[in-house]
């Protein structure tokens, strides 16, 4: 079934008898010969392309609880491709190429806003950074513009110019930068799959592999053994947690995220600002929250819920930017489960084990690679070589001393 | 969170700065075999549990002790509080 | 006649008039009105307007789970937007506005979105608006986003301040209704620290609302009985206008105290409100239930509440909606409005009860069996339909209609940690399931035990109990004889079989067809429906509607309530204004602000400061008539390296290292060594990350054969601290070797020049010789200046030149400033700021923050020798690896303008002349730039594929974002002096 505004119109005049299940809900079959197990935005985009770009026939997405439910479903819905080096940007940019041609694509309208992101600068130092950060986009084939602090003055009049802490010196923009609506990605994604004969199969929670002679068989499940030509995991905050049933211990750690919606407001934010002097960003969502956030918590954690030192944090933060926030009222606030990796980039690679592939550490920052995570993702699984924007995300940087350390942190993960 | 610190009992946990998994503590010897894939696994692969883990913050607003919690990732329960300085100690570290 | 639906009675002082006005029309009201109930005495019912269809709106609830009556509250910088009238305390000159609407509240144009309403289903939005793309952004989103949001913000700074702070308690009582106060009475008396919070004004919770008795007293009489002793207990705090926000870890609640939002602004020194972070050793939620509606058709015209809102504003605020109002019953507690406003005067048209055999309890018609089947009246309600029991359809005409449809417990806060509610068929709700946070239990309503008597007992047991458990003695006491009706519920959701749209969410306007529509779409799961719906995302958080929704989906799948599950609640329990979850950590506050020990001085001389981490440093020290900050550097640089310059380098971490093996322990944290170094000599040290990055580097003098002062850089002088703790405690525990950082304890200043040995001998104490050859390069000692003041002296140099870094007590810092600059003025001595400073060490080509990014290793700073390979140094190993070892790895090298006019770009990337300008071409980048006065011309440092080797290549330096690109030539990246004379002069 296609969605047009005709149908819509079409569909209210007959009393909306006429609209399908956005996915189906199929029993598991014996045999696939790629199962993704974790039905977020990667999990599922994997499953989209297979099917869309890979002319895979035989796929089924298994998913513990319901779809999209991971951080698809929970994050700041920012997308971007502002990164520096040269393992990133490239990836990133492909992201955002494929955001931008999203909708016409899978026939969904996750409201793909490209409002424009805002990196402030505080000092002249970080200018600098961001000088070079901005030649790197642009090399890369991505937009990037240096404002000035008048240039920031004119579109954000509101920030604090007159009492802050630390000045607001400029800031670079990237135009193509933007929102968009989290969830409608994931169903998005799942009915492009899902009308191209992927099984996606919620409930369904993957208790184990089956394993011989060092080969991935398929997955034990809360429904009975699902047969594999090929696993693919793409579980984030989860990831240690599945892996470890394959035996694989991960560069990776799980931490806490808090992310936060405010009351809804008529109109203020034109599009997305961050504040790296307090690490805040922030937006309005079409209806009219703010949406922010800023640090995780800092401390192991599969607890999907923070604490009251972060909040207070994320408000000063968010004040000291922008004092009118002052009488804004905090509506909710959630926690998710983050694959923090130890360069703070992902991995999306195959394991030492046959038939088990591996899509991960994404960090906080997953959302706005959901859809070249899932076209590269799907490419591995249907060609068994890397895509190649991702050819950097593997296993072995680390042991090889090739990482991909944007903050130059090092193998620290609650600092990236 | 409050961190029951062994010698200056329950402090909020605002006062730490925490680091990661206590197996850091655990430095490979730089001259052992294969020193570079050990120190490799030491400084790069976590178990990440969902459940106990022994980690390692610091009392950087306080007495600057490096303490070993053991705390529950799922619940954040912290079921034990120890020097990090005497778990080293325990796993024989010295000079 | 103001106040036409003004009752008698009610705890408001009608004795005092309170002048209001809303949308610009005065009204009056009194001390103990809400916003919401002053308006209803009023006769006002419109109060709001929903989001999506415009629909007009009035009050639903009585408290702070209402959806619909949000108004703008005060103006100017003070706006409010969304406030809650239910729970905005009426104070004189209260000014509100209704919002979302334009361009009046009874004329809203956007109301025509309610006549297309069947095109603007769940979900529409995902269906269409997809062509053209390039439409969205410019077409469809501006619209849709200026149709969306609710009240708007005035975007002036909030003129009010907020606090934090920190209580410690035995027992932490949350909502002080009945249980509550049984609570707090019982562990008050057993001498117990407890705090008894409520976000009401006046506590009491249904017992201000409700004509019960207590024994002999009415439920308001014991309430303010109970809170006169409470009050007289020292150990107890009551803390009214406080709303616990949320359950945090090991016992730890959030509350926020509404200290000044009943006055028009908050007396003089006084904040808006308070965050208070409470640490309770166990805690006891009391917080009663909300009630639930029914949902039929057009549902939500003003006039149509929840029936014990109904009885709680004629009860309590002495307010009815209408002359004549109905209510509409699955249950005998509706019947209680009927009853307590027939008491009021008030004329009841009927009691429509679902229940066949539904009792008679009420003096007034009463239609059992029937149901509500539609309602009219644009702006407020005029008829409602009733189906009766024989099938035969009535109209019954009222202005307001009470709604029951029984109670939720108040489970939120029970569920902050995950913990799911379970299922009670007896009450037909969800109640606190097992896993409520550690310390956390129930008592009253919120347990589902919905009898005042349960409520009172259950409450002095809980307390009881809690305080066991933690070792105090504490038992139940007797609570006054009240009401013990048992409580038994059969569901009644939603009227079936009309073909109109009825409400379950009211501010988001979600209708029972949306869920359906949800769940033919395979949006089934509660976080699904949820999402797709916007069920329960509004400003209430669904608090009266998503177990609606949820028994609707729950019919429609063939599963129980408890099978379709329950979404999460999370903190907080209600919206908290930002401004008070920061605190006073906003503004110039926002970070704390530290002060070198010349800043006083320095701005006498006008200096000019910079941010430097929470640091103000001078940046340069303008003097009349420079216009331009480079002509103040380039000064300072020339009188520097001409004469003599001092700098405040007081920022630099230090760190004192003490013990018998404090050499051995250097040894290990720096990648070079230095237990050879003799005693009175400073050594460069270069510190790596585990990894094999450069984490930091400095100088550390040899004080004595056990003691070393290590300098770090300022921005890393906390996180070297930390890890050299670490390095200490958990790696070598062993080693005797004592830190600590004397940062703040030393002010210390960079003497450099020619002329800095000459200045300096004018206060060094006579009997310390600081000639080249008694005080050569890199030697160090302690010292005593200015006739005994004991100092540190070190010959280390960052500018290149003849240097010192004299170190005196901070307290002496301003002084010693000051003596400097006097004993200079013979060498035109001059202060220089971290500009020049700047400017002078990428002359010298040393590294800095720039260069030491945390993704660059010794080798590409040049320094790939210094990492000892005889030693077991941290970073020493996984340094070898080979991504960290390429033939081709950046290297740190000098570069110069081609065309000497033109300047670098820090920033720029390094491409070969005649490569085009991509990625695939990017030989390296520009770390640092500077205006060389020296020179003449413009130097910068970077990195550079293999640079090492490059020396006299001319590469093009491209900038696209800055739209520069020159030609460069790679040279070494020491442009001044580069043997070193200088400073071993």
């Amino acid at each position: 079934m296609r969605y047009s505004g005709l149908r819509v119109i079409k569909e209210a005049l007959t009393g909306h008898k006429g609209w399908k299940p956005v996915w189906r809900d199929p029993e598991p079959q014996p045999h696939y010969d790629i199962v993704i197990i974790g039905g977020g935005g990667h999990g599922l985009a994997a499953a989209y392309y297979l099917a869309r770009e890979f002319g895979q026939k035989k796929i089924a997405v298994v998913e513990k609880g319901w779809i999209g439910g991971g951080n698809v479903g929970r994050n700041t819905t920012i997308i971007r491709s502002n990164y520096l080096l040269d393992g990133n940007e490239p990836f990133y940019e492909f992201s955002l190429k494929l955001w931008e041609g999203l909708e016409q694509d899978f026939n969904y309208n996750a409201m793909v806003s490209q409002r424009g992101i805002l990196n402030l600068i505080h000092t002249d130092a970080q200018r600098d950074a961001f000088t070079r950060r901005g030649n790197a986009m642009i090399l890369n084939g991505a937009d990037a513009e240096l404002l000035s602090a008048d240039q920031v003055r004119a579109e954000y009049p509101f920030l604090n110019f007159d009492n802050a802490r630390f000045p607001i010196k400029g800031g670079l923009a990237q135009r193509r930068g933007g929102t968009v609506r989290h969830d409608a990605v994931a169903w998005g994604y799942a009915r492009g799959a899902d009308s191209r004969g992927v099984d996606i199969i919620q409930n369904c929670e993957v208790t184990g592999f089956r394993m011989e002679n060092g080969r991935c068989l398929g997955v034990e499940t809360s429904r009975g053994f699902i047969g594999a030509g090929k696993v693919g995991c793409a579980v984030a905050g989860s990831s240690g947690r599945l892996m470890a049933k394959a035996g694989m211990r991960l560069p990776i750690e799980s931490h806490v995220l808090q992310a936060f919606v405010s009351e809804g407001l008529k109109p203020v934010m034109p599009g997305v600002i961050t504040f790296g002097a307090g690490h805040f960003y922030c937006s309005q969502s079409d209806k009219g929250g703010l949406v922010f956030g800023g640090d995780i918590d800092g401390y192991n954690s599969y607890a999907q819920r923070g604490n009251l030192p972060t909040v207070e944090d994320v408000c000063a933060s968010g004040i000291a930017l922008i004092p009118a926030l002052g009488r804004v009222r905090l509506l909710r606030m959630w926690g998710g489960l983050m694959d923090m990796s130890m360069d703070g980039s992902p991995i999306i690679d195959r394991t030492d084990i046959d038939g088990l592939y591996f899509n991960g550490g994404w960090c906080y920052g997953g959302f706005k690679a959901t859809p070249a995570s899932g076209f590269a993702f799907a490419h591995l699984l249907a060609t068994d070589r890397p895509h190649k924007t991702a050819t950097a995300y593997r296993f072995d940087r680390f042991r090889r001393g090739y990482m991909i350390d944007e903050k130059g942190v090092g193998a620290q993960p609650n600092l990236h | 969170m409050i961190i029951n610190h062994p010698l200056l009992g329950p402090r909020d946990a605002q006062e730490f700065t925490y680091l990661g998994d206590a197996a850091l503590i655990d430095r490979p010897d730089w001259q052992g075999e294969d020193a570079q894939s050990r120190f490799y696994e030491y400084l790069y692969l976590r178990d990440n549990p969902a459940g106990t883990h022994r980690e390692l913050w610091f009392h950087e607003g306080g007495d600057r002790s490096w303490l070993v919690v053991t705390r529950n990732t799922v619940s954040h329960e912290i079921l034990q509080v120890e020097l990090a300085r005497d778990v080293a100690r325990a796993k024989g570290r010295s000079k | 006649m103001s106040q036409t639906h003004r009752l008698t009675g009610g705890q408001i002082d009608s004795s005092r008039v309170l002048n209001f006005t809303f949308d610009g029309r005065a009204f009056q009201g009194h001390p103990g009105d809400t916003l919401a109930s002053a308006l209803m005495a009023n006769g006002v019912r419109l109060m709001g307007r929903s989001f999506k269809y415009h629909r007009p709106r009035g009050v639903l609830s009585a408290g702070s789970e209402e959806p619909n009556a949000l108004v703008e509250l005060r103006g100017g910088a003070r706006q409010e937007p969304n406030t809650r009238a239910t729970v905005a305390e009426l104070f004189e000159g209260l000014s509100a506005r209704s919002q979302n609407r334009w361009p009046s509240l009874a004329f809203d144009a956007m109301a025509i979105n309610d006549r297309f309403s069947n095109f603007l289903t769940a979900g529409f939005y995902y269906k269409t608006f997809m062509w053209p793309a390039a439409f969205w952004e410019k077409l469809y989103e501006p619209i849709i986003r200026r149709a969306a949001g609710l009240g708007s913000i005035s975007l002036q700074d909030d003129p009010d301040g907020y606090d934090k702070g920190f209580l410690h308690c035995d027992l932490l009582i949350i909502g002080a209704g009945p249980a509550g106060l049984a609570a707090a009475l019982t562990a008050g008396r057993a001498g117990a620290q407890v705090i008894l919070a409520d976000e009401d004004f006046a506590p009491g919770g249904r017992l201000n609302a409700e004509t019960l008795t207590l024994g002999d007293a009415t439920g308001a009489e014991w309430a303010a009985a109970t809170l006169a002793e409470l009050s007289g207990l020292p150990n107890v705090r009551l803390m009214t206008r406080t709303t616990v926000i949320g359950a945090f870890d090991h016992g730890i609640y959030g509350a926020v105290e509404r200290v000044s939002d009943h006055l028009a602004t908050p007396a003089a020194g006084q904040p808006r409100q308070i965050l208070w972070r409470i640490y309770s050793r166990r805690a006891l939620l009391c917080a009663g239930a909300i009630e639930r509606p029914i949902a039929f058709e057009n549902n939500d015209r003003p006039g149509v509440m929840l029936a014990g809102a109904m009885r709680a504003y004629a009860n309590r605020w002495a307010a009815t909606p209408a002359h004549k109002v109905a209510v509409f019953t699955n249950n005998d507690d509706g019947h209680k409005t009927a009853v307590d406003l027939l008491a009021k005067g008030v004329q009841v048209a009927a009691v429509i009860d679902t229940r066949k055999d539904a009792p008679r309890i009420a003096d007034c018609e009463l239609l059992a069996g029937a149901e509500v089947t539609d309602t009219r009246g644009r702006l407020g309600l005029k008829f409602v339909s009733v189906r009766l029991a024989d099938g035969s359809e009535r109209m019954l005409e009222c202005g307001a209609l009470g709604v029951s449809g029984g109670w939720n417990p108040n489970v939120h806060l029970t569920c902050h940690q995950r913990g799911r509610p379970v299922w009670n068929d007896q009450i037909s709700a969800f109640v606190p399931g097992k896993d409520t946070p550690p310390g956390l239990t129930v008592a009253g309503a919120a347990t589902g035990a919905f009898s005042t008597a349960a409520a009172l007992s259950g409450g002095s047991k809980a307390a009881a109990a809690a305080l066991c458990d933690i070792g105090i003695k504490a038992r139940a006491i007797p609570m006054p004889r009240a009401e013990d009706a048992p409580v038994s519920l059969m569901p009644f959701w939603y009227v079936p079989g009309g073909k109109g749209r009825a409400w379950l969410d009211q501010q988001n306007d979600v209708t029972v067809k949306d869920v359906k529509l949800a769940h033919q779409e395979n949006f089934r799961s509660v976080e699904h429906l949820k999402r797709y719906t916007t069920l329960g995302m509004a400003t209430d958080q669904g608090k009266t509607s998503n177990m609606g929704g949820l028994a609707i989906m729950a019919e429609l799948a063939g599963k129980t309530i408890p099978q379709v599950g329950t979404t999460i609640f999370r903190p907080p329990y209600t919206p908290v204004a930002m401004g008070a979850l920061a605190g006073r950590a906003v503004g110039r506050d926002f970070h704390p602000t530290r002060l070198t020990p010349s800043h006083k001085w320095a701005s006498e001389q006008g200096a000019v400061f910079v941010e430097v981490g929470n640091w103000l440093r001078a940046q340069w020290f303008p003097r009349p008539g420079e216009t331009h900050w480079r002509q103040s550097v380039d000064r300072e640089v020339l009188a520097t390296r001409k004469s003599v310059g001092i700098c405040d380098v007081t920022t630099l971490g230090k760190i004192d290292v003490q013990g018998t093996d404090a050499a051995e322990f250097l040894n290990k944290v720096y990648a070079n060594g230095f237990a050879k170094l003799p005693v009175g000599k400073t050594r460069y040290g270069l510190m790596l990350r585990e990894d094999g990055m450069a984490m930091d580097d400095g100088t550390t003098a040899r004080l004595a054969e056990h003691h070393f002062v290590m300098t770090t850089t300022t921005a890393n002088a906390v996180s070297v601290y930390r890890h050299l703790e670490f390095v200490r405690q958990c790696l070598w525990p062993d080693l005797d070797v004592q830190l600590i950082s004397t940062t703040e304890a030393w002010a210390q200043y960079a003497v450099a020049g020619p002329n800095s040995r000459a200045l300096l001998q004018k206060v060094v104490d006579p009997q310390f010789d600081i000639s080249n050859e008694a005080f050569p390069f890199m030697a160090c000692a302690e010292i005593t200046v200015c006739g005994g003041l004991r100092a540190r002296l070190f010959r280390i140099s960052f500018s290149g030149e003849l240097a010192f870094e004299i170190a005196v007590p901070t307290r002496y810092g301003d002084a010693m400033i000051r003596r400097l600059m006097q004993v200079g003025a013979a060498y035109d001595v001059v202060p220089y700021g971290t500009e020049a400073l700047g400017v002078m060490r990428i002359e010298k080509g040393h590294a800095a923050g720039n260069e030491l990014n945390g993704t660059t290793t010794a080798l590409n700073l040049g320094m790939g020798r210094m990492v000892s390979k005889k030693k077991d140094s941290i970073g020493s190993v996984l340094s070898e690896r080979e991504g960290l070892n390429a033939p081709d790895a950046l290297m740190q090298v000098g570069l110069r303008p081609v065309d000497e006019t033109q300047p670098i770009t820090a920033g720029g990337h390094l491409m070969r002349r005649g490569d085009a300008a991509n990625a695939a071409n990017d030989q390296g980048y520009v770390t640092s730039v500077a205006y060389s006065p020296c020179l003449g011309h413009s130097i910068g440092l970077g990195f550079l594929k293999g640079g090492g080797d490059r020396q006299g290549e001319i590469m093009q330096l491209v900038s696209p974002v800055t739209g520069t690109n020159v030609e460069v030539e790679i040279v070494s990246p020491h442009f001044i002096d580069p043997e070193g004379e200088r400073l071993r002069a």
